[in-house]
């Protein structure tokens, strides 16, 4: 170890094996995406408690919220396409699968902008009831969670174009698959919350 | 060897040694906490000379002491960045992500921590919040007024106070900043201590301290995000013209506010759901410290090892189902009120396991006196007394008349502040050979003790007796109340005595600073200790161990084992 005495220049993996790596990495995902869970968790709370309110409004969802829940599963659909062809080596096929995927992705923030465009048109903005006010703090977080989503697979494109990712050892295809379909499913968990539940 | 000269920069700022970002922390909270420390001893003029003029301030803070004489405005502000200040930026900081950051990976027996880049990168988080917190003293209208728990609509609309404007803002950013920091840092204490424990470091041979950390690690996971969405929300509300928090019918002045249906109390609940779990965030790494410390120099092991882990798990799950116990007065549910009384005093069932825990591991040892075991008892001391009275706060009906006088602030003073503060220096002056090859002049280390424990107990124990008077937690002026007038010696005598506690942490400051260079030579294990941080050299360099790591033989606590000539066997050996 050259740095002993000297402190830290780089940082020391402290994984004594590369499939230790991978399973730390894992578990931080899953523990970061607790964190998040709690976020959500607490909005929902706030956003159950708000709706006992005398001036809670029912709001109509726009309809294109249909088209944003088909491209955000289909992006799933793709992304675990993109995963298993990195699996079995084919990095080709990875690349085209994941660049629909971040399209998709794309796609769905357009398809959400859309959805707060057809609000505004309505007359109904972020301040106008509580329930529009949800609505945009909602959608708007998890947006920008989406749009992490798209950056990490822009990162993708950039390991790969760098010969970075080795298909059997690198484990960021996973990481971002797994993210992904957690973004995914909270999009669903949210739609509900906002159809069902006042 | 030409590698081991290394940049400034790369060793001292932008470091991925867990023990630098440690030591990083430590210097950011101990800073910050001696910026506290003067507001605390600027709240306490104010209460011991209310009103009377010190033209020499003036010169200070032109504007919150125009005149030599503290505005009302001005002493809100204070009181509430007091709270914000020490609460989060030095009794989180020193003991969580210092300690945590430097121990963890030395008492496991881990070469770094999990994710070294993201430790770098929480550290460097924390800064830009700490600065902002700061700077809002310095814009127009002063810093935020509206407590360290910034309820609304006093935090919530702009035109309340003039620290509503832009120092409640930059308040919501700074701690905006100190969460993100915050829950990367316990996304790596528990990524690590689940994954890089050494061989044979069974869960169940970990110390308390590592144990503590891990739960506080989980703690802060769950509970930060309650508080990140409730400032988002209240964001909303000061600049978008939304309604989560203000009702219908607010006037500022002569106006009439816009909003309508929301309810403050959602806040106090996403505030409070954070806020009870972040004071065990404070307590358990004091408390996992205390069992380490008094273990090493009762030379005995810890009592009761097992229950204290278990006493840690339930403090950890039910600190999550007590926070309707600081809104008994909101106007809740009296049903409810008394389920939240139920959860409260259930949490002190493990938190008299540990207190008895202690108790019996120091009943009849030979205890040798340093400056670290006297503030682990100093620990339990405080513990057992803001314990007691934390059972009058917990009760709804005993609440109902103390709730928001001064007897609350002398029992969180002495519970969460106090022990969470006496745990640091514990383990401050137990850890500082390893963090720095030297020891801490133990002369200096024992009259700090004493003076702070005296003048602790002198400036927070007659805070009951004011509080059960009925004098109230932020007034400005007691005075201007009759019945309030005879307290005015004890608030003098609780200035006085403020002034020496604050007098005496510059003896621990100097004795820090002079001791990394003047101080004795520490050996690897001065303190004959069993903990797998004491088998590292002195002066652990980036990685830790030299070379192999290691494995871990035994728990951490054989201490005085019969028929063996040594009072202790570390854990390392077999």
């Amino acid at each position: 170890m050259s740095s002993w005495t000297a402190g830290a220049a780089a940082p020391i993996d402290a994984a004594r094996t590369s499939s230790d790596r991978r399973h730390i990495n894992r578990l931080g995902l899953l523990v970061a995406l607790g964190g998040i869970t709690m976020l959500f968790a607490a909005f929902t709370s706030a956003y159950i408690v708000r709706s006992g309110g005398g001036d809670w409004a029912a709001l109509e969802l726009p309809p294109v919220l249909w088209m944003s829940t088909a491209l955000i599963a289909a992006s799933s659909l793709t992304l675990e396409l993109a995963r298993r062809a990195f699996q079995r080596g084919s990095l080709p096929s990875f690349r085209s699968w994941s660049a629909a995927t971040a399209a998709l992705g794309t796609g769905f923030l357009a398809s959400q902008y859309a959805a707060w465009l057809s609000l505004n048109e309505a007359g109904i903005y972020l301040q106008s009831h509580p329930k529009s006010s949800f609505f945009f703090v909602l959608t708007g977080v998890h947006a920008v969670h989406l749009l992490a989503g798209v950056l990490a697979l822009l990162a993708l494109f950039g390991l790969a174009a760098a010969g970075r990712l080795v298909p059997g050892r690198s484990d960021a295809p996973t990481l971002t698959a797994i993210y992904w379909h957690f973004v995914g499913g909270l999009w669903i968990y949210l739609l509900a919350v906002l159809s069902l539940l006042g | 060897m030409e590698h081991e000269k290394q940049g400034f920069v790369s060793k001292y700022i932008f470091s991925f040694d867990h023990k630098m970002i440690g030591k990083q922390y430590f210097t950011l909270a101990m800073s910050m906490g001696f910026i506290g420390g003067i507001l605390a001893v600027l709240i306490r003029l104010q209460l011991g000379f209310p009103s009377q003029p010190f033209p020499f301030l003036e010169n200070l803070f032109p504007v919150g002491m125009a005149s030599g004489i503290m505005t009302p405005e001005f002493y809100v502000s204070l009181f509430t960045m007091h709270g914000t200040i020490m609460v989060f930026f030095l009794l989180s900081l020193l003991p969580v992500s210092g300690f945590g950051n430097f121990l963890i990976p030395l008492q496991i027996g881990a070469r770094d921590m999990a994710f070294p880049f993201l430790n770098m990168l929480s550290f460097w988080t924390v800064v830009p919040g700490a600065i902002i917190i700061i700077i809002s003293f310095f814009v127009e209208g002063g810093a935020a007024a509206s407590g360290w728990t910034a309820y609304p609509p006093l935090s919530a609309i702009r035109s309340a106070i003039p620290g509503s404007d832009l120092g409640q803002t930059l308040w919501l950013v700074g701690m905006i900043f100190f969460v993100a920091s915050f829950t990367m840092g316990g996304l790596n204490f528990v990524v690590t201590i689940l994954n890089l424990r050494t061989k044979g470091l069974r869960m169940m041979r970990m110390p308390l301290t590592t144990w503590a950390q891990f739960i506080v690690g989980i703690l802060g996971l769950l509970s930060f995000p309650a508080l990140a969405a409730g400032a988002l929300l209240l964001t909303f509300d000061r600049s978008l013209g939304t309604s989560f928090f203000l009702p219908a019918g607010i006037f500022i002045g002569d106006t009439l506010m816009p909003h309508e249906g929301g309810t403050p109390l959602l806040w106090q609940h996403l505030f409070w759901f954070l806020g009870h779990p972040e004071v065990y965030i404070i307590m358990l790494p004091a408390m996992g410290f205390t069992s380490d410390i008094l273990a090493t120099f009762c030379r005995r092991p810890i009592f009761g090892y097992k229950s204290m882990v278990y006493a840690i798990w339930a403090i950890g799950t039910l600190s999550f189902l007590v926070w309707g116990h600081h809104m008994f007065v909101s106007g809740m549910s009296p049903f409810l009120g008394s389920l939240f009384v139920v959860t409260t005093l259930a949490i002190a069932i493990p938190s008299a396991v540990k207190a008895f825990n202690w108790l019996f591991t120091i009943a009849r040892a030979k205890i040798q006196f340093t400056s670290a075991s006297l503030f682990g008892l100093g620990v339990v001391s405080l513990f057992v007394t803001g314990g007691l009275t934390g059972i009058f706060l917990g009760t709804n009906a005993t609440d109902i008349q103390l709730h928001d006088t001064y007897f609350v602030v002398g029992h969180f003073h002495f519970i969460m502040a106090g022990a969470g503060l006496f745990g640091a220096f514990g383990a401050v002056y137990y850890w500082y050979p390893k963090m720095f090859g030297r020891m801490l002049s133990e002369r200096l280390g024992k009259i700090h003790f004493w003076i702070t424990f005296v003048a602790y107990y002198a400036v927070f124990f007659p805070m009951h007796y004011l509080g059960v008077s009925g004098m109230m937690r932020r007034i400005y002026d007691p005075n201007v109340y009759e019945y309030l007038q005879p307290l005015q010696p004890v608030n003098l005598f609780i200035t006085i005595s403020a002034f020496v506690l604050f007098t005496g942490q510059l003896i621990f400051i100097y004795n820090y600073f002079a001791s990394m260079r003047r101080g004795a030579p520490a050996t690897s294990n001065p303190w004959n200790a069993t903990g797998l941080e004491w088998s590292t050299p002195p002066h652990p360099g980036h990685g830790n161990w030299e070379g192999e790591i290691p494995p871990a033989h035994r728990w951490p606590y054989d201490y005085s084992e019969p028929g063996k000539k040594r009072d202790f066997t570390p854990q390392w050996e077999a």
